[in-house]
């Protein structure tokens, strides 16, 4: 069976400008900050991300790697508002399409399903359907005749997701509380890249979790990336919190001086820097 | 005009602050509510969702604002992960407590951004699942500082559907608006929102004058109800005994 292992800059560099890049976690929690990183080092860009949105979104936001964002929202959760993401906002420089969480959930889902598209019971009467008007409704065929919005499949060229362990395979474990849809944004994309804190031998897996904790089967996934503190400074229960300290810093700095200080280098040289800022 | 709100802060000892008010009327929120899901969103709506379950809805079920349905003591009795949270919103058996950064007569309820939505001049939240809770479950807002930059007469952005706009969708239902000020609904023939009570210390004209449109005002506006010396103890000592509530509402 093919060992599916790599770098995150290998992993990276499958990826193209232009494409539609799904990114897993929510807000500022188990995202798949090493793969950001390494994304931010590459000349990738023009991308459409799709995203529970956190400071993946501010950070590609900052850099001008966004064409266009698909979300319902982009927080820090601790800080409420993702500052770089709105500045690109209010300064015009990225496209949004804005729907509901939900709607980002069954479009994630009718990716999976290779469905075209699914109904579901909301944004009708709100302003989604004003800033989006592409979006279509549908009427129920049977003898309630409620009519839906019809969210059409987000389907992905590429997922990165981050998740606590992984074999080399491709079999990602999630050991915290929210699988949040990390599964479903592997299954909705062409390629799924899922780095992990630690990879372990298969049989280790199921060892001191239970087998409801594997989210992600092979099947799906392209590549595996062992980073440690890979979701940094997001948190990555239980295997660490989230890097409040590093967050304000973040939230306060001006980005070209975060990226000169955090990302001119590479990973080590990211995790260096924050141990001695810590 | 209001035979029962006059002027005059309650200073005596003992009686109920401001936000011990807006706590109580939060907890109401949920009376006879069943065994659902509450999601209070604020530090106030929170120690009212739990005050309720302690108090008379002892049914209710509350998160842990994350992954876990919890009891009042922390005892997990649940699994709700954001995928069975979505589910449980469209299944309606849930009753969401939201904020809103504006908010208008027929409860249409904006948190996404100020000014035009192609360049705003305030990027806020987004719509996040305002679209969806509105359309299943019922929905009741929080505002802890009542003014019209919130009740303004038209919303920059529906996300929270409001009655104008909602065609009479079948699950769709807005229960409540509780602020700093007091409680109001929209028990209106044509749902236009309408002053249901102030809290002791606030007269209806201070209400009017910090709302942004023509607000329903029947004649006579009874105060908020008083907590009992019960609920009291269990808001300051058992629920809340930081008082993170006097930091979200003073007085």
């Amino acid at each position: 069976m093919a060992d599916k292992t790599m770098t995150a800059e290998e992993a990276v560099s499958r990826l193209e400008s232009g494409m539609t890049l799904g990114i897993g976690g929510w807000g500022a929690r188990r995202k798949p900050m090493a793969l950001v990183r390494a994304l931010l080092r590459s000349p990738v860009t023009d991308l459409t991300v799709v995203s529970y949105g956190g400071p993946d979104v501010g950070m590609l936001a900052a850099a001008g790697r966004i064409r266009r964002l698909v979300a319902a929202f982009v927080t820090l959760d601790s800080i409420p508002l993702e500052p770089h993401y709105r500045a690109a906002r209010e300064s015009g420089s990225l496209e949004l399409t804005e729907i509901d969480e939900a709607m980002f959930l069954w479009g994630l889902r009718a990716a999976a399903h290779r469905l075209p598209f699914l109904p579901v019971r909301a944004g009708l009467g709100s302003d989604v359907m004003r800033i989006n008007p592409g979006l279509r409704t549908v009427t129920s065929p049977y003898d309630d005749g409620e009519t839906f919005v019809a969210m059409p499949a987000l389907r992905l060229d590429a997922a990165l997701v981050h998740v606590n362990r992984a074999d080399r395979l491709g079999n990602g474990q999630y050991l915290g509380p929210d699988p949040y849809f990390d599964d479903l944004f592997c299954a909705a994309a062409d390629a799924a890249y899922v780095s992990c804190e630690r990879i372990v031998d298969t049989a280790e897996l199921t060892k001191e979790a239970p087998p409801q904790s594997l989210l992600i089967t092979r099947q799906v996934v392209t590549g595996v990336v062992e980073a440690p503190g890979g979701a940094h400074f997001t948190s990555c229960a239980p295997d660490y919190g989230r890097d409040e300290e590093f967050q304000r810093r973040y939230a306060s700095m001006p980005w070209p001086r975060f990226a000169e200080r955090y990302l001119a280098g590479d990973e080590r040289a990211y995790r260096a820097a924050a141990e001695e800022d810590a | 005009m209001s035979s029962e709100s006059g002027k005059g802060t309650r200073t005596d000892d003992g009686g109920a602050t401001r936000a011990e008010y807006c706590v109580i009327a939060c907890a109401e929120t949920w009376r006879d509510a069943g065994e659902i899901l509450a999601s209070p969103m604020g530090p106030i709506p929170s120690v009212g969702a739990r005050l309720a379950r302690l108090t008379f809805s002892p049914d209710l079920l509350l998160t842990d604002g994350e992954a876990l349905i919890v009891r009042p003591d922390g005892t997990v009795e649940g699994w709700l992960p954001y995928r069975a949270h979505l589910e449980l919103v469209t299944g309606g058996r849930r009753h969401v407590m939201m904020g809103a950064s504006q908010l208008d007569r027929f409860g249409n309820q904006n948190i996404s951004c100020i000014g035009d939505w192609a360049r705003p001049t305030r990027q806020l939240l987004g719509v996040r699942g305002a679209p969806v809770n509105t359309l299943n479950n019922p929905t009741s807002y929080w505002i802890p500082r009542h003014s019209r930059r919130v009740f303004v007469e038209k919303v920059d952005l529906v996300c929270g559907v409001g009655y104008d706009r909602a065609a009479g969708a079948r699950h769709h239902r807005l229960a409540r608006v509780v602020t700093d000020l007091g409680v109001l609904d929209f028990a209106t023939p044509d749902h236009a929102m309408r002053l249901v009570s102030v809290h002791p210390g606030v007269s209806v004209e201070q209400v009017r004058e910090a709302t942004g449109f023509d607000l329903v005002v029947p004649d006579r506006v009874p105060y908020t109800r008083e907590p009992t010396a019960a609920e009291l103890r269990l808001i300051r000592e058992v629920i809340d005994p930081d008082g993170i509530r006097a930091r979200e509402v003073a007085g």
